[in-house]
């Protein structure tokens, strides 16, 4: 069954045009990976798909689970199952990460006509997550990110998305700034929440961090479109010939013109 | 019509049973400052001659000042004159139009109440609906005051304490924030006409938090209100001032005073949650608070905390302070002010060590969005004789949008060198990245902006009773509406 659809997207930033057409279909039970050089605009096409309001689609249409995403607000998508791993989270001071990821969660089960989860049956199911991605639950009397080094930051994105289990979850750039430990338990982390009723995609510059987790599908994604779809062995092609291999086809494919 | 008139009246009858109201019905005196009102306000309120020398004196200080154009100029604020000749200076309690029920209600108002959880009969209550329902605090408030009698603790109305303890009320009165200390304080002495006392007798902690029960009456205070609050020695008084609802007070200007004395050992916290009506979003209306507030540390090892979270009025000018005269005295001053649409704040704290090993602790937080202006304004002095006296001050300033202001004004004169002070400060902003983080979580908008401004205030919270921490978290949330997108 399909669960995203992105047909023709264009998007721009400040006139320029980042995103030149994606076509890109996502299952439910599927981990696809968006890979690519910098600045091809993988980051651009998570945040969009995330609805940052910063970006302006030009062309095309996205249909999640049957509706609009398009027209979504941020927190709409966050209500219906699209969840955004940060490349950069951020700090909110104050706020203890149990009453940030209750709120969350509750603000999720309102939309979907559910009632509010109270702190007793919270705990125990957020402590279970902590365990997942082998964190210390002293970490968590801290304030969301606050005094976090780049790896428990990483970490943390993956616990919120362990607790809030979106029907999409998009992670940007997850790897990068995780040194091999951190990596391993991320990814542990992200394989425990693969499901036949869940999409994953994995927006990343390198190949290691698919070798933790195996996608289904590969994109290379150059220059705003998509030139090469495939299995988790042109990953392995990609990480052995390089992005510049790909980016000669793809100059060959589409004149300049394009 | 005719049942309204009955239940108002037996509603302002049980009030008078409390004790806390006056018991002269619906009379005024005439508009209008003159030393005729004063006498008049001192007689209807049948005091002892030293307070009508008191209020006299404070009157012909006032008038000198009137003279000489002397309200306080240095504060960053803008308000056109105000015609102390067209106030009236004493009313009896207001008869307030009743409404039928809550449906008659400004709905936005009603929307508010909702927002912050208020209980129905407190709802209506503060709404002036007629209260048909027996009014449970009235027995919640007998119980409480047997309690306290038991205790020796003095709990009362200003008025009754002149009458019952005048040699406390003449010891103390005046002793902290004199009649002459500022223009506004001067107005208070003269013609205040009621307020709050509380005497905590030697080595009593007083068992509950005071006037939390009296929250609705609270709501119904003056103009010109007047506290006093004595901790005697190794005694422990916590005081809550005001009410998170919206109020929408008849008189523009509101300048209260509030005086708290600690003896050896004796220790006051005093919290307030400040709510009055803020104008609309153009500015038009909204109270004027010039209110002070200063609190002694006479005896050794005393402390007073002030915490306060402001986030009514048009404009606040408000310096609640500390003089730290016995020896290891503390000091602290906990503070949220914010302001949004055309509100202006300018507040803050002195903290004034006359004793040795004194120490003060400064911990402000300021929120400016909409056009709101939001100053801080502290003093810390460090007189001669206070060896090892130390400060810490952190001052932090949250904008909201590009069109407000955040003004920071710290003074520090140190004249020990033995002194240690610190002094932090920032100003951020909320950014697109926090919020869209927020959102992507699930969170609104709104939801998004008051969790951040509430991690932001957190320190001060702490501070707060539990009960009106949470209230008080409620308050940010409705004064924060409509500030983004």
């Amino acid at each position: 069954m399909s669960l995203l659809e992105v047909r023709n997207l264009h998007v721009a930033v400040g006139g320029d045009e980042i995103l030149k057409g994606i076509d890109l279909q996502v299952n439910v039970g599927e981990v696809h990976s968006i890979m690519g050089p910098n600045g091809s605009g993988k980051s651009t096409l998570a945040q969009v798909l995330s609805r940052r309001e910063t970006y302006q689609v030009t062309n095309g249409e996205v249909v999640f689970d049957g509706k609009d995403l398009l027209a979504m607000k941020p927190e709409e998508a966050a209500c219906e199952g699209v969840f955004m791993a940060f490349q950069y989270p951020v700090e909110i001071p104050g706020i203890s990460n149990p009453y940030f990821l209750r709120s969350a969660l509750n603000a999720i089960r309102k939309h979907r006509g559910e009632d509010d989860m109270d702190a007793m049956d919270f705990l125990p199911m957020f402590r279970e997550k902590l365990k997942l991605l082998e964190m210390d639950e002293k970490l968590m009397n801290r304030s969301v990110n606050e005094g976090f080094s780049g790896g428990e930051k990483k970490r943390n994105e993956i616990l919120q998305m362990a607790v809030l289990e979106p029907k999409l979850a998009i992670l940007d750039e997850t790897d990068s700034g995780l040194d091999i430990d951190a990596l391993r338990i991320v990814a542990k982390g992200v394989n425990t929440m693969r499901s036949p009723s869940r999409a994953m995609l994995v927006v990343t510059h390198y190949q290691r961090l698919l070798n933790h987790i195996v996608p289904d599908f590969v994109h290379v994604l150059v220059d705003g479109r998509i030139v090469r779809s495939g299995g988790p062995e042109l990953a392995l092609e990609l990480e052995a010939k390089g992005y510049g291999w790909i980016e000669g086809q793809a100059r060959r494919i589409m004149p300049a013109s394009a | 019509m005719r049942t309204n008139i009955n239940t108002i009246r037996d509603l302002a009858e049980r009030d008078y049973k409390w004790g806390f109201v006056t018991d002269i019905e619906d009379e005024r005196v005439p508009k209008g400052l003159n030393e005729g009102i004063i006498r008049l306000i001192s007689a209807k309120k049948r005091e002892p001659e030293f307070m009508l020398d008191w209020r006299l004196k404070a009157y012909r200080h006032w008038a000198s000042l009137e003279k000489s154009q002397a309200e306080p100029k240095w504060a960053n604020i803008k308000y056109g004159p105000i015609d102390y000749q067209k106030i009236v200076y004493y009313s009896a309690p207001k008869l307030k139009p009743a409404l039928k029920t809550l449906d008659e209600l400004d709905p936005e108002i009603l929307r508010t109440y909702e927002k912050l959880g208020i209980p129905l009969a407190e709802q209506k209550m503060l709404a002036g609906v007629a209260v048909d329902a027996v009014f449970d605090s009235v027995s919640v408030a007998t119980t409480f005051k047997e309690k306290l009698a038991e205790l020796g603790v003095i709990f009362c109305s200003f008025s009754e304490a002149v009458q019952e303890h005048p040699e406390l009320v003449r010891k103390y009165l005046g002793s902290v924030v004199p009649h002459t200390d500022n223009f506004f304080a001067a107005l208070n002495a003269a013609v205040f006409t009621d307020g709050s006392f509380v005497y905590v007798p030697k080595g009593v902690r007083c068992p509950m938090e005071l006037s939390t029960y009296f929250r609705i009456n609270a709501a119904e205070t003056g103009q010109f209100e007047r506290t006093l609050i004595i901790a005697d020695e190794g005694a422990y008084v916590s005081y809550l001032e005001g009410c998170t609802a919206p109020i929408r007070a008849e008189n523009q200007l509101h300048a209260a005073v509030v005086e708290l004395v600690g003896l050896d050992n004796a220790q006051i916290k005093y919290s307030t949650v400040q709510n009055w009506y803020p104008g609309d979003k153009e500015g038009l209306g909204g109270i004027y608070n010039f209110v002070t507030k200063r609190g002694k540390c006479l005896g050794v090892n005393s402390k007073i905390s002030w915490t306060q979270v402001e986030t009514g009025s048009a404009i606040t000018w408000k310096y609640p302070s500390c003089i730290l005269q016995g020896d290891n005295s503390v000091g602290e001053f906990y503070s949220v002010a914010l302001t949004n649409n055309c509100q202006q704040a300018d507040t803050g704290t002195k903290m004034i060590h006359l004793g040795k090993n004194t120490s003060s602790t400064i911990v402000s937080k300021g929120i400016s969005a909409g056009h709101g202006q939001n100053t801080y304004r502290g003093m810390v002095k460090i007189l001669k004789g206070a060896t090892g006296a130390r400060n810490y001050t952190q001052c932090d300033s949250l904008l909201i949008g590009d069109k407000c202001g955040a003004h920071t004004f710290p003074y520090i004169e140190v004249k020990n060198s033995t002194a240690r002070m610190e002094h932090e400060a920032s100003t951020s902003k909320i950014g697109e990245d926090q919020l869209f983080y927020l959102q992507q979580r699930g969170l609104k908008t709104e939801d998004a902006v008051s969790m951040i401004v509430n991690g932001f205030c957190k320190q001060v919270f702490r501070e707060l009773p539990m009960e009106f921490a949470v209230e008080a978290q409620k308050l940010l949330g409705v004064s924060l509406e409509g500030s983004v997108g």
